[in-house]
């Protein structure tokens, strides 16, 4: 293909991403720098305001006071994306190890059905769970049916139902991955480790879990990036009244117009996935070396 | 006791475990469907089979118009991002980029990896600032990006899993690169394509975060009409609505997987 006409055809997904994606990414960190319109917007002055927002609040006499609530928002949802990452691994290495042991017609049903979800709509998925946890809900009613409590357990709107949403919602992402490392495993390296009398454990330790690292930190990122910028599962188990970041921005964008800041926050979490990313993309070529 | 002969495939208590995961990802929906199709007020009340709710919900005029205005989005979304796809996968997978090859399918990639709420702000700024304020338009280009990569992938695949030894031999025989193109690479790139339109589609369809921040108040679509209801509560009316959205899901993404299946077949 000539060189000319490679340029015609790229042309066209490069302008549309960098137009519509690139470029606004750019517009929203031009703008976290700027002063908060109250009617939505942003104007003059140029200003680090948004980002010392993050630690401070402007009192009446125009001091900055000290104020943890938005690093607290910001390290809860750190904390819960690492422990959906996490939850996800563990639940996640077993099923990518059964499907990799089954023959070619069973693995790609269970791929089928461990890929399946990913496809179906977030917010249904995410409702599903207010119908099961909710005070009249399913767990509820079965457990008052037992005759094991009188009062509705209190399953919704904690960082509990916040973390089940997040583990449901990206559990397939974690499957993947891995399975397609453990895949490529020669199974001769398996059964020499049984031969010399390594236990499960052991092969597993040793052989395993050393050639799944690549997938499992592929899984990783891919669960962890999506999980810290969530905004349903936060929003409609959470109750809203538990803020993480997704929905911290989008308010910034709605009730709150403080616009500088909501893009200040976008930076925030941008920087971060990216720094992820890098790190995964650093890591993997050596692996695969020594590997 | 007799015991099986040890194999390292066959590992205690993992059939179960896989089988609570599959469970897991599974029931809630289920759960959702035989909610969607009681005939109580009462959601969690039983009281026999009825289809009524979903005669609500056809009959709901704003569920119409914001059903609407998501096929209008993703059917223009779906077309205008396969095309896009397919040229950009042509250039990644045959074309001569020397320089930058690595820079372009990054760029391209990015709607997969930037976070949604991120994108979704990041838009509405975008449009805020050139104040274009067009409805559907805006919501169609919103999408036509984030689509792209989920159509680019399956082309990219197919095109590197095929090889060039067909397209080597028409170039042998004369045909020039548009023929070419329309008699060999083209038709053995449709299923592929197929599958790209389709999962372009669902994501576009299922879209709730970026269709959320872009729209306004004529252009809502359904997703974000859904979560409207949803945070009035929980009644029989969304039960019904969220197991029709699913089966669309379910329908469209069973076709394309199979769709792509078939490409495993010699090229």
């Amino acid at each position: 293909m000539q060189r000319g006409s490679t340029l015609l055809l790229i042309s066209p997904a490069v302008l549309a991403i960098g137009i519509f994606m690139l470029i606004p990414l750019f517009i929203a960190l031009g703008y976290s720098f700027m002063t908060a319109d109250p009617y939505g917007g942003v104007q003059a002055p140029v200003t680090l305001d948004a980002y010392v927002q993050f630690l401070y609040q402007r009192d009446f006499d125009d001091s900055l006071v000290f104020t943890p609530d938005y690093i607290f928002i910001i390290l809860r949802s750190l904390y819960l994306a690492i422990a959906t990452t996490v939850i996800c691994l563990i639940l996640g290495l077993p099923v990518a190890w059964y499907i990799v042991c089954q023959n070619e017609g069973r693995r790609r049903l269970l791929l089928f059905f461990i890929t399946l979800p990913f496809w179906i709509n977030t917010l249904i998925r995410t409702y599903c769970w207010i119908l099961i946890l909710r005070d009249e809900g399913l767990v509820n009613k079965a457990l008052r049916g037992l005759g094991l409590t009188d009062q509705p357990l209190p399953l919704l709107y904690n960082d509990g139902s916040i973390l089940l949403g997040l583990v449901y919602t990206f559990l397939p992402f974690m499957v993947l991955p891995i399975y397609s490392t453990l895949e490529r495993i020669d199974p001769r390296l398996i059964e020499a480790g049984h031969d010399l009398y390594a236990g499960r454990i052991r092969v597993f330790r040793l052989i395993i879990w050393p050639l799944a690292r690549p997938g499992a930190l592929a899984g990783a990122a891919l669960v962890f990036a999506p999980a810290l910028g969530s905004f349903l599962a936060p929003d409609l188990l959470g109750g809203g009244k538990k803020l993480l970041i997704g929905s911290l921005i989008q308010m910034q964008f709605t009730s709150s117009r403080n616009w500088p800041f909501g893009a200040a926050l976008s930076i925030a979490i941008t920087v971060v996935i990216l720094l992820v990313m890098m790190l995964r993309a650093w890591s993997a070529p050596q692996r695969a070396v020594r590997a | 006791m007799k015991r099986r002969p040890f194999h390292w495939r066959d590992t205690p208590g993992l059939p179960s475990f896989t089988a609570a995961i599959l469970a897991f990802l599974y029931a809630p929906l289920l759960i959702l469907v035989v909610y969607a199709f009681n005939a109580s007020r009462m959601v969690t009340v039983w009281q026999g089979f009825s289809v009524q709710w979903f005669a609500a919900v056809a009959n709901n005029g704003d569920i119409r118009s914001a059903a609407e205005n998501s096929l209008v989005v993703a059917v223009a979304a779906t077309i205008a991002s396969t095309l896009i796809a397919i040229a950009g996968a042509l250039a990644l997978e045959r074309g001569t980029l020397r320089v930058g090859r690595g820079v372009v399918a990054g760029l391209v990639a990015m709607p997969l990896v930037v976070p949604e709420i991120v994108v979704a702000i990041t838009t509405l700024v975008f449009f805020s600032m050139l104040g274009m304020h067009h409805g559907l338009i805006n919501l169609i280009i919103a999408h036509t990006v984030f689509c792209i990569p989920f159509a680019l992938l399956p082309i990219q695949a197919r095109l590197r899993e095929m090889g060039t030894v067909l397209e080597e031999a028409g170039r042998d025989l004369y045909a020039d690169e548009w023929r070419l193109f329309r008699c060999v690479t083209l038709p053995l790139l449709m299923p592929a394509v197929g599958s790209g339109a389709i999962m372009a589609f669902v994501i576009s369809l299922d879209d709730f975060l970026i269709s959320m921040m872009v729209s306004s108040a004529g252009s809502t679509t359904l997703p974000v009409y859904v979560y409207g209801m949803m945070r009035l509560g929980v009644t029989p009316e969304v039960n019904a609505i969220s197991t029709i959205l699913l089966v669309i899901s379910l329908v469209f993404v069973a076709s394309a997987l199979l769709l792509g299946r078939r490409r495993r077949g010699p090229a």
